[in-house]
């Protein structure tokens, strides 16, 4: 009796002592990948001759006077608006055309419909910026949420569909024959039937769709201007200057940077289910 | 009536608002620079294009140094960024598998560097690398070891940035090995136990060739990605110092927006997107002999 209780013990010592072992092994393995998030979130946090101070200074009183100035003298708010409004439009509008292009691929097997949208997957972002540039600006509609709009469809769209194909593939074809037995068109079945099954898909697509474009950089670089700048742009402007002010800086790669993080923090399920996606198959 | 009229047409009707987008946004941008790409032209609205043929072409390939700089640098920043991410990632992925209540916690955790902003992330590196007052340099001499110049230096500067690319991605990586590993059959390493294989030796002869698959995977959506990367390379050093680091894409959009010599950057351009297509289609077809 007591010498299996002896056993026991022992044996769940050393099993809470390999736990541990696996837990610093982690920590280990995941400070170099949090490190600089930590570093940009230490720095902004600093006053400016902390910053640069060699050795770093660990531990020091945190001041808000860089998101102050940010605010400030930057008119960050304005670029929050307008990357939130390109983020959403272009989301929304991919969302619209995307979801009935990936359920008519997926039950008619259209394969080379969404071979065309694959290559717009594949194909480098710079290819239609020059042309892009040329009919936008002889329309007069650079630097508007239109032309911005329109160019992150261009990522979000294919990806919904991409990511949403085989989510449709998925469901059998007789739940929306059953539905048009009770009366529905197709139509009808894919808006009240198939759309709400497909749900996990339509959030994990449409999350990262939002993110693609909150982060992009290369379009705004062309076709923003002073009215619809969006956040990386301005941030990288913020550096053109001749000293470079890291206190801002770090400041607002913070602000750029916080949204995506909760973000992911609240849905991790769904995004690493969207950026995984065509390698694992569900 | 028109419900049925609707469903008679669906399959056309549902996907032709995305076809035209893509035709719109996509194929005629494609169509226009391939044509500009035969010009001369600086973008001036009084001087038109001037049709020289095939130029622009002759130029790249046989009069430019600069675009076989570029071309090597963008597969060797690929080729290496790429490699290292595999092998790191599916080490890390083997060490993390486990299932445990915290596993959840440890996946956000991954997450965050591939899907925190390009830019932000170029902008706290540039702090990290700086040669004098970066953390970096201050860790490495703390350990005692030899200390770099970063970015500003010629031959240091790619591997900088790969080093970047390496932290952003090697995730990926690791999450899309972890969500096989996931799906893996018990049978296999029950079995291994019994015959008394050792740890290793499971790795290798029975978790690697099962996951091989899901890894090839990951390493043709990467490559393809990573011969695009443009955030971080143009924020950190748009491409210098000098033409240290600059790739297809960056020069692509020197030549277009800041040299504005519209038909020579249509036509890299149109190489880039060949160069890519091609890629993703070599992967592709690579892809189940590489698998199996």
């Amino acid at each position: 009796m007591s010498d299996t209780m002896v056993t026991s013990n022992r044996s769940r010592r050393k099993k809470q002592l390999r736990n541990l072992g696996y837990w610093v092994v982690v920590a280990l393995i995941i400070l170099p990948f949090l490190f600089p998030l930590i570093w940009m979130l230490l720095s902004s946090l600093k006053v400016q001759a902390d910053i640069t101070r060699v050795p770093p200074v660990w531990s020091f009183t945190p001041t808000t006077q860089h998101y102050r100035a940010v605010f400030a003298e930057h008119d960050f708010a304005h670029y929050i608006f307008n990357s939130g409004v390109i983020a959403l439009g272009s989301t929304a509008f991919s969302l619209l055309l995307g979801l009935p292009a990936a359920y008519s691929i997926a039950r008619f097997q259209q394969t080379k419909f969404s071979l065309g949208i694959l290559v717009a997957r594949i194909a480098p972002g710079i290819t239609f910026l020059i042309p892009w540039f040329m009919l936008f600006s002889r329309l007069r509609m650079v630097d508007t949420y239109t032309s911005m709009i329109l160019a992150h469809m261009l990522v979000g769209l294919p990806f919904i569909v991409w990511v949403m194909t085989p989510f449709f593939e998925g469901i059998p074809v007789e739940l929306e024959q059953a539905a048009m037995i009770d009366g529905a068109s197709q139509a009808g079945a894919f808006f009240r039937v198939l759309l709400p099954l497909t749900g996990p898909g339509v959030i994990t697509s449409s999350i990262l769709a939002f993110v693609f474009s909150w982060n992009n950089f290369m379009f705004g670089v062309v076709l923003t201007g002073a009215r619809t700048k969006t956040l990386p742009v301005a941030v990288f402007n913020f550096m053109a200057y001749s000293e470079i002010n890291w206190g801002g800086l770090m400041a607002a790669a913070v602000i750029i940077t916080a949204p995506v993080i909760v973000i992911a923090l609240i849905a991790q399920k769904y995004i690493i289910q969207g950026l995984t996606a065509g390698a694992v198959k569900e | 009536m028109l419900s049925r009229w609707f469903d008679k047409r669906i399959r056309y009707l549902f996907v032709m608002p995305a076809l035209i987008f893509v035709i719109v946004m996509m194929a005629f941008p494609i169509l226009y620079t391939f044509r500009l790409s035969f010009t001369k032209w600086s973008m001036s609205a009084t001087r038109p294009p001037v049709w020289i043929a095939l130029g622009n072409y002759v130029s790249l390939l046989f009069n430019d140094p600069r675009f076989w700089g570029a071309v090597g640098r963008t597969f060797a920043f690929t080729l290496v960024a790429v490699a290292v991410e595999t092998v790191l990632g599916v080490i890390i992925a083997l060490v993390l598998n486990r299932e445990t209540r915290g596993q959840n916690f440890i996946k956000t955790l991954f997450l965050l560097p591939m899907i925190a902003t390009p830019v932000a992330v170029g902008m706290v590196w540039l702090l990290m690398f700086e040669p004098s007052i970066g953390v970096i340099n201050y860790l490495l001499g703390a350990l005692g070891l030899p200390q770099g110049l970063w970015l500003a230096s010629p031959s240091q500067a790619l591997a900088s940035l790969i080093m970047v690319d390496v932290w952003q991605w090697t995730p990926m990586i690791t999450l899309i090995v972890l969500a096989g590993l996931a799906s893996l059959p018990r049978e296999p390493f029950e079995a291994a136990i019994v015959d008394g294989a050792s740890r290793l030796q499971t790795v290798f002869h029975i978790t690697l060739p099962l996951i091989k698959p899901t890894v090839v995977a990951a390493v043709i959506l990467r490559t393809i990605d990573a011969f695009k990367t443009y955030d971080i390379i143009y924020t950190m050093t748009q491409g210098g110092p000098g033409f240290a680091t600059e790739t297809l894409n960056i020069y692509s959009f020197v030549l277009g927006f800041q040299y504005f010599q519209m038909g020579k950057a249509s036509a890299l351009l149109m190489v880039f997107f060949a160069l890519v297509l091609g890629l993703a289609i070599i992967l592709n077809w690579l892809k189940k002999p590489l698998a199996v």
